[in-house]
């Protein structure tokens, strides 16, 4: 079968890994690039690839998991639908996301209806069995986003609608690299993804800042080579748009899975947590789908959430600036003290993907060393 | 206790039951600090519930008296290869036997039950207990049965309790330098069988529960290769991750185990990849984690191959000075330490 | 930021495939697929959709490339390291 397990293969890993030692030896400075995605950064730590890189080569993650950056008041209106009764599915990535008040897990335990599920079409299927309204709290990017734009276009039962806390990654690339004290030479854009919106989408982002944008994929191999191929257009001074995933990439994209999407969903400003308000980062049901908006079917009552004070220690949460790669979970005073695992403070500890919760797993330093 | 209280909003949550940090943190503080205190009938041949071990022993003439207890519940109740009648017996048998007690005594049977539950699953979960007990040769010897109001519980709850009787008692906590580390078979197949069912992800393929009792499996080891086990832990919830976390910071080791090496099988690993699930974070309700010295790796891993529980048994760690407490993964690319899951692992979408 | 996966398509009916993925099998819809998708073509799977097909091709496709990578940025004392790899690469396909 296409077995991505040829993408595995330590010995050429390490092979690509001398190349782009030699790379940055050729560059004669230190290089920082950031990918935007947070399985890059899941690849990473789970393959100890931070091993293989040179000390002169910082890779930096950016705000690439949509867990990460699904902002508290979103969290808030689905503790609040769940709290009126409604009942909620979403991603198992969602569950522990801190509200201002509660996480979804928090009001599970206090007796909200909230269901895991790993695809919408499941959604779906909990709707067909019950009279009960059910909400699907729909979050992930553009890669996501199609799979909930096909779930509304297939004529979903009466009791089903979305609350969309989907977001777009090409504008936020905007604003992380405008960003002031920011290093970032170069950008490894995520690969499924590109899938969806294809690699051509980000030449004008090129054309606009002059730094090069490489797609790669998630196996071992695919990062290294990502990441050989940056370094070169870097030290060439030719920054341009290079796919090396284009097994899952191609430069239009999926034609198909985009009109899906824009028909169901318009781009819309909206606060990342952590970032920034982005232009066009959030995707929200357009008007025609109205019947399938919660947030037009119910009246989310979120003042009723905010009678409590919200946590004090999440004023000094830094999750932006760590997602924007300009500070280290080390710089966070609460980072492995108040804010753990169990009891995240910021968005960053909930995630698999989040920069917190990876380096409090992989014990601070993500990886000890190269294996021999 | 409060801290772990407030932390969540003064409720207890599921992640509490994972299996992993966040349970513990919730056993610590709330019940082992206090029942810790309490005075034992022979302190310097007990081990009680301060040491948080797989049961307790208590030393009686020159043998241990060994007791665990477990309730058990699980959804579905049902699930490929056995249900929570197979599971409540192997679960408490397991635990004995970690500890040396390969023998069963008696097991008690408490079973809590809803109103409403279907007595043909009672009849179907009774008959498969009966069977489990028969495979491991461990008696019923009492039992209580209670019945709740509708929605008061969900379904039925099991509760067994062991004892046995051991000249050898082993505990979790006796690895040191240089010891190595076996599991008995390969990872992940419990967890992920009833996840695949629980969640409704339509999955079909071998994934099968590898609920077994494995004291016969670990007599084999004691009795023919005398001296050599240092440690055994059974890596149910929190799977060998968390078990080996334990075992490591029991015994003031760090543990290196190697990621290629570990036995897995192809419909667990790609479940894992479809999930995002790592299996080593994953339930096993037939398999042991078994340190031994080095010198004797070879003879156990002989015995465990021979036995029927124990063919798929592999090396897959040493015992390091590195990272007292900690487990280091090498993944073939690199090492990096492993993380240790803090509750129930959910099907992920990034 | 997103799972995918790869597998191989077993059986089609209507927009549901049945998708054989290392071994184990599972229902993906074919909603928003790129092309159109045959039996024996391999998808790529997230949260239970295809989201691509992936040419049969693209995967030797991108080891070449791989290959070229080490090829142009070779430098002296690691060539035979390369060569070594390029050799794994043509005894495994």
């Amino acid at each position: 079968m296409t077995n991505e397990l040829q993408f595995r293969d330590p010995a050429l890993a390490r092979s690509l890994a001398a190349t782009l030692a030699r790379l940055v030896d050729e560059i004669g400075r230190p290089v920082a690039v950031m990918h935007v995605c947070g399985s890059h950064e899941q690849a990473i730590a789970r393959f100890g690839l931070r091993s293989l890189f040179p000390k002169a080569l910082d890779v930096i993650m950016g705000p690439g998991c949509p867990v990460c950056v699904t902002d508290v008041p979103e969290v808030d209106e689905g503790v609040v639908l769940a709290r009126q009764g409604v009942r909620i599915v979403t991603f198992g990535d969602m569950l522990r996301v801190p509200g201002t008040v509660q996480s979804l897990a928090d009001a599970q335990a206090s007796g909200a209806n909230i269901e895991v599920i790993y695809s919408p079409r499941q959604a779906i299927e909990i709707a067909r069995e019950t009279d009960e309204e059910v909400v699907l709290f729909a979050t992930g990017f553009e890669t996501t986003a199609v799979a909930t734009a096909a779930v509304i276009l297939d004529n979903p039962p009466k009791n089903f609608s979305v609350l969309s806390a989907h977001k777009y990654i090409p504008p936020v690339m905007e604003i992380v690299a405008e960003m002031p004290g920011s290093r970032v030479e170069g950008f490894l854009a995520a690969g499924h993804a590109a899938a969806i919106t294809g690699s051509a989408v980000f030449e004008p982002f090129v054309e606009r800042h002059q730094v090069p944008v490489v797609v790669a994929g998630f196996e071992p191999m695919d990062i290294l080579a990502g990441l050989v191929e940056l370094l070169e257009l870097i030290r060439n001074k030719t920054p341009r748009v290079a796919n090396m995933f284009p097994r899952c990439v191609s430069a239009e994209g999926n034609i198909p899975a985009q009109k899906q999407l824009w028909r169901v969903f318009k781009p819309v400003g909206g606060k990342w947590r952590g970032i920034a308000h982005v232009p066009n980062g959030n995707l929200r049901l357009r008007d025609e789908f109205a019947h399938v908006d919660a947030r037009k079917r119910f009246t989310i009552d979120l003042p009723s959430l905010w009678d409590y004070a919200p946590p004090a220690l999440a004023g000094q949460c830094i999750c932006g600036d760590i997602m924007a790669g300009i500070r280290n979970p080390r710089d966070c005073r609460l980072f492995n003290r108040e804010c753990v695992p169990e009891n995240p403070v910021g968005a960053c500890m909930v995630s698999n993907e989040g920069t917190c919760k990876i380096w409090h797993l992989y014990g601070g330093v993500p990886d000890l060393e190269a294996t021999a | 206790m409060t801290a772990v209280l407030t932390a969540t909003s003064g409720r207890v949550t599921l992640k509490q039951g994972g299996g992993g940090r966040a349970m513990r943190a919730l056993i610590e503080k709330l019940f082992v600090r206090d029942f810790a205190t309490m005075p034992l009938h022979n302190p310097d041949f007990s081990v009680g519930v301060g040491a948080m071990d797989d049961g307790a022993a208590i030393r009686i003439g020159d043998e241990w008296l060994v007791i665990t207890t477990d309730s058990h519940v699980i959804h579905p109740i049902f699930f490929p290869g056995g249900d929570i009648g197979r599971l409540s017996i192997c679960g408490t048998v397991n635990d004995l036997a970690m500890m040396g007690a390969t023998t069963v005594l008696g097991l008690t049977c408490s079973v809590i039950l809803e109103e409403g539950f279907a007595l043909d699953s009672l009849e179907a979960i009774q008959s498969s207990m009966i069977a489990a007990c028969r495979e491991a040769g461990a008696p019923v010897v009492t039992g209580d049965t209670k019945v709740m109001g509708k929605r008061e519980l969900d379904g039925i709850v099991i509760n067994t309790c062991g004892i046995g009787l051991t000249r050898t008692l082993v505990r979790d906590n006796g690895l040191s330098l240089g010891d190595r580390i076996i599991v008995t078979g390969s990872i992940a197949e419990h967890g992920l069988a009833v996840m695949a069912k629980r969640h409704e992800i339509g999955i079909e393929g071998d994934l099968v529960s590898d609920v077994a009792p494995l004291n016969d499996l670990v007599a084999s080891v004691l009795s023919g290769a005398p001296g050599a086990v240092t440690a055994m832990k059974d890596p149910t919830r929190g799977g060998v991750s968390s078990a080996l976390h334990e075992m490591a910071s029991k015994s003031g080791v760090g543990i290196l185990i190697d990621e290629r090496v570990i036995p897995v099988t192809a419909a667990v690993r790609a479940v894992g990849e479809l999930l995002g699930i790592d299996p080593l974070h994953v339930a096993n309700e037939g398999k042991a984690l078994i340190g031994v010295r080095a010198d004797a790796a070879d003879r156990v891993l002989e015995i465990l191959r021979a036995h029927s529980l124990g063919r798929n048994a592999a090396v897959i760690g040493t015992c390091v000075a590195e990272r007292p407490g900690g487990v280091i993964l090498n993944t073939g690319f690199g090492k990096r330490l492993l993380a240790e899951p803090e509750g129930e692992p959910l099907p992920r979408i990034c | 930021m997103c799972l995918g996966v790869p597998g191989r398509v077993i059986s089609i009916h209507d927009y549901t495939a049945v998708v054989d993925f290392w071994g184990v099998r599972k229902d993906v819809r074919l909603d928003i697929v790129d092309e159109p998708v045959v039996p024996g073509d391999y998808i790529l799977n997230h949260v239970g959709f295809a989201i691509r097909r992936i040419a049969p091709e693209s995967v030797a496709e991108t080891l070449e490339l791989y290959e070229m990578l080490l090829r142009e940025n070779a430098g002296g004392e690691d060539d035979l390291m390369a060569l070594d790899v390029r050799g794994e690469i043509a005894g495994a396909s």
